[in-house]
Formats: C-alpha cells, structure tokens, sequence
C-alpha cells in the first residue's frame, strides 16, 4: 500500500449539499439575535427590517421597463417609479436581496438546502402548491395596504412602539387565528 | 451630540453608495438570523396557530423587545437621536383591514414575505410558490389602489406611539411591553406543554437570565429616562449658538418672500406671538402657534418632507422666534430658520404703502408689535401676501437646503 501525503479536501459541491442537516437554535435565542440585528439596523440607518416594500419595488421595476406610460398615470406606482425615478434606488432592495443570500448560507451551513415541499400529512403536493401560491398573493395585499408586512410593521412598527403596528400587528394574529380552524386540514 | 443614526443614512443614499452594501449586510443577516430559527420551514411556522409550537410568537416578541430595550436605551444615553428613526405611520384602517387580510394568507400559505424568502433560498418549493404569489399579490395592489385610494390614506395619525397613546413615559411603556412579551412566553410555554406535548423541563435554565436581563435594561431605559428637550439643546447648543450670532440662521424678507414663490419648496411658517397680535396682523399662510405648543407640533414637522421643507418661525423682532428656533432645532427638525427682523421688519418692507396700518409714535419695546391696525384683520392686507413677482428684492441668501432622505421611502415595510 502506497501511503500518499493526504489528500486535501477538494472542493465538493455535493458534500457542500449534503451536510447533515442540524436543528434549528432555540426560539429565545433566535430572537435575540433577531432583535440585535434589528437594533443595528435602526441605530445606523434609521430604517429597520423590511421585505414587502422592496418587493414592491421589484415589481414596479419590472412594470416600469415594460410599460412606463402605465407607471405614470397609476398614483401608487408613481411614488415609487414615475418619471425619472429609479425604484430600485430604495433601502429596502439590498435589504430583501440580502436576505435571500443570508437565509441561503444559513441553510447551507446547517444543511437544510434541500429541494422539498413542506406540508401537513393529509395535503396533496398540489393543494400544498396552490395554496402557498394564493396565500402570497392574499398576504402581499394585505401588507401592502398595511403599508408593510410582518417586517416592516410587525417587528420593525413593533420595537419603534408605532401604535398602528401594534395595532395591526394583533389584526395578523387575529386573523390567522381566525381562519386557522377552518384550514387546519392543510397543516395537522 | 448622537453619532447615530449616522449622518451618510440622513442623505440620499445614492450619495454614498457603500449604504447599499450596509443595508445589503443587514438583510444578509436577517436572512441568516431568521432561517436558523426555522423559519424557513412553514410546517414550523403555522403550527404556531395550532398552539403546537410557539416559536414565531417567541421569535418575533423576542425580537421586539430586545431591540426596543436596546433602541430606547441608547436613545437614553444619548448615542441615538430617536427623533430621526423612522417610525412607521399610523394609518389606522387600512392597518387593520391589511392586518387581517395578511393573517389570513399566513396561514393559508404558511408564510410572511419575509420567511418566504429564505424559504426559497433553501429551495423549499412551497416557499417559492408563496414568493410568487407574494409578487403577484404586490403587483396586484399597485393597480387597485386607485379604487380605494380615499379608504387607502383613512385614519390617518402621523407618527404616533404607545407612549402618546396611553400617555404614560416612555420607560413605563417600555417596561410594561416587556412584562407583557415574558407573560406571553410563559402562556406560550404552557400551551406547547398541553397541545405540543413538550417536556417544560428540558427547556434551557438560561432563559431565565434573558428575562432577567430584559427587565433589568427596561429599568435602565425607566431610570434614564429619555432626553427632554433642555438636555437635547444642551448637546448641540455650541455650535447653534454660533450660527445664531454669525446670523447665519436669520432669513431677510426678501428671501422669504422668494421662497414661498418657489413652488419646489413646501415652506412652513410659524408664528409664535400672542394670538391676539397673530389676528391684528399676519402673514397669509402662517400658522398661530404659541411657544408652549412647539414641542407638541414637533411628530407633524417631522412627518414634512424633509427635503424639500423650509420651517420659517417668526415673532415681532427675534426674541421669542429665536427661542422657537432653538426648540425646533433641539428636536432636529430640519431646515428651520427666523424671520429676521420678524413681522415688524416684514412690514415696514412690504407694508410701507398700505394707509391702514400705521406705525406706532413710541417704540413698543423689544419684540412687540410696532404698528397699529384699525381692525383684527388677519392675513386681509396687501403686506400679508405680497406678490413674488412684484416685488425684487437684493438678499444675501442664508437658506442652505439639507437634502435629506425620505426614510420610508415612499413604500415602507
């Protein structure tokens, strides 16, 4: 047997998506660590955490490169991307194109990338699929006319102590309280 | 004075350009932060509305509470102007009606936007089908907003918090959002044990110390207190009050008169004599605000667009528009400056011909009103309003523009 210097690790692209897959840290953990990033963010920036409002502008953006004409006669899209305006000109873009490379390497770290369809026992894959495609839909309005999502209003309103996030953050759970009888055959 | 937030975030940010990629690391990091609590995973978030698991509640009251604590402790101590956070606004209607409807689609879809996103990081397929829907849910209120536009901008209260709510101080308030969020996460922790069968006793001791922790900050924050106003002059007034004797601060008529000409500027005058001067004698868009009421008029300047708003205060002279000044500036209100020479000035510039208003024989003494009217008719003379146009007046310019940034930037959350 020949006894070759050991090898150095190759770069393993597979072995990268293979890594065992670790438990999620704990609630009160993740929260604090939620709440410092926030904290920084609001302590430098002024601004908190978001995800709807830089969606929002990756659609007009895409609205305004297709039809600006549109663009300048809608008023609610005007504010973010009428005339000269660049709506990707806006904290919130790196902010939500930030997250999807963070919540990327976490998974990757703690092996959880994996292509995979989360779902109750007793759901079809297609109801599963429609149902989170609708839920979006359904969910994004509502941020939107609440000026932000569980984000931008819930925890960013929430920690600032903005009455109407509070507010409105009781109406989230509320709502999904609400409904969560009615559909609990998609989840238990 | 506070070094944060940090004067480059003030100003538009595509004046420096590193802010994107500041804003960049902190999505990166709430990203990272909220998939290593699971949630990515909706099977983990909706099972908080089964009272299964309670780790979005946990998650969620854990994050507010600790960067509200850390949030108002440094705004305590002095390192933080909270005046210039930004603080989503209150529109209480569509808050509540949009509330509702996104419970609704969190848990029929099993996500918030936000958890969406890094769901489809991970490749979670489910994920990315709501990332969708999300998209076209967005799309999908830009072009029907105009059918409810009036229900869209309904219960409008600006930048209101707990605190004016409740009328209680800050600290209370504070304190009281912590107890609250720690009784919570003990009925949270009890309704796992019953519907989630979890062994209460295997939960990490260390918790206790988190609690302990929180309640000991939000005490600081309660025995701190937070800056009134004095301690926020006395932070800036070095450098205020050189601006003051340099007149740097102090606008001629004439600029005045060219600025309210200007239509790309939004100029807010306020008056603060007497009321009973305001109605002899004032200009025609000023509002009457006594000096007592600054500090409450203080939530409305901010919520003025700071880049293009000009605050002018003016009394007869400058005596009590200067202590206004003072106020507005504390409170880093933007672009505010006096009317030099006050109303007084003002007339004796533009009033020179009207028959009606005459100057009194002896001197009034300082900042008192210097004319005589025959009747208490307001903004209805010729001086209250003088035409931009007809009048060119010479002015050394004193008004220097801070361009500041919108923080909401016109769609917030």
């Amino acid at each position: 047997m020949t006894t070759a210097a050991p090898a150095r690790p190759r770069f393993n692209l597979r072995a990268l998506f293979s890594r065992p897959e670790k438990p999620y840290i704990h609630p009160y953990l993740g929260g604090a660590l939620l709440g410092v990033v926030m904290f920084l963010a609001f302590l430098i920036t002024r601004n908190g955490l978001g995800a709807s409002g830089g969606m929002n502008r990756y659609v007009a953006a895409v609205q305004d490169a297709v039809s600006p004409g549109h663009i300048d006669q809608t008023p609610y899209l005007l504010k973010l991307a009428g005339g000269e305006k660049n709506p990707l000109d806006d904290w919130s873009v790196p902010v939500l194109t930030g997250a999807l490379f963070g919540g990327f390497a976490s998974g990757l770290i703690n092996g959880r990338v994996k292509a995979e369809i989360n779902k109750g026992p007793h759901v079809s894959n297609r109801t599963r699929l429609i149902m989170a495609f609708s839920g979006g839909a359904i969910m994004a309005y509502g941020a939107r006319m609440a000026r932000g999502c569980t984000s931008g209003q819930a925890l960013s309103g929430g920690a600032t102590l903005s009455a109407g996030s509070w507010a409105l953050m009781m109406c989230i759970f509320g709502g999904a309280y609400a409904l969560a009888y009615f559909v609990r055959k998609a989840w238990l | 004075m506070p070094i944060f937030p940090l004067q480059a975030f003030l100003l538009p940010l595509s004046q420096n350009p590193w802010t994107y990629a500041v804003f960049g690391l902190i999505g990166f990091a709430f990203g990272f932060v909220l998939e290593l609590s699971g949630f990515g995973n909706s099977k983990k978030l909706s099972a908080q509305f089964y009272f299964r698991d309670l780790t979005v509640l946990k998650v969620m009251f854990g994050a507010i509470v600790t960067a509200m604590v850390l949030l108002y402790l440094s705004s305590a101590v002095g390192i933080l102007d909270f005046n210039l956070v930004y603080i989503p606004e209150t529109y209480l209607w569509p808050g509540l009606l949009g509330g509702v409807i996104m419970g609704f689609g969190f848990i029929i879809g099993g996500f918030c936007p936000g958890t969406s996103v890094v769901s489809t990081a991970t490749l979670k397929i489910d994920g990315a089908l709501f990332l969708l829907g999300a998209f076209f849910g967005v799309f999908a209120f830009g072009e029907t907003e105009k059918y409810f536009d009036g229900f869209w901008h309904s219960g409008y209260y600006g930048r209101l918090t707990l605190m004016d709510v409740f009328h209680l101080p800050t600290g209370v308030v504070v304190l009281l959002v912590v107890l609250m969020a720690l009784f919570m996460f003990w009925g949270g922790e009890q309704l796992e044990r019953i519907f989630g069968k979890r062994d209460l006793k295997r939960e990490p001791r260390l918790r206790y110390a988190g609690a302990g922790a929180l309640v000991l900050l939000a005490l600081a924050v309660l025995v701190i207190g937070q800056p009134d106003a004095a301690d926020k002059w006395a932070r800036i007034a070095g450098a205020k009050n050189a601006a003051l004797a340099a007149r740097e601060v102090q606008i001629e008529p004439g600029e005045l008169l060219a600025s309210l000409g200007d239509d790309a500027l939004n100029v807010v005058l306020l008056d603060v004599r007497s009321e009973a001067d305001y109605n002899l004698f004032h200009l025609e868009s000023a509002s009457h605000v006594a000096l007592d009421d600054i500090p409450g008029l203080v939530p409305t300047l901010l919520r003025e667009p700071a880049a293009v708003t000009v605050t002018v205060v003016m009394s007869n002279d400058e005596a009590a528009a200067t202590e206004a000044w003072r106020m507005l500036q504390a409170q880093s209100i933007a672009n505010v400056y006096i009317l030099e020479g006050g109303v007084n000035k003002w007339i004796r510039t533009f009033g020179a011909g009207e028959a009606d208003i005459a100057p009194l024989a002896v001197a009034p003494g300082s900042d008192r009103l210097a004319y005589t009217f025959p009747a208490a008719l307001g903004a209805r003379y010729e001086a209250a309003a003088p035409s931009p146009r007809e009048w060119e007046l010479e002015f050394t310019p004193r008004i220097k523009l801070e361009r500041k940034r919108s923080p909401s930037g016109g769609g917030c959350g």
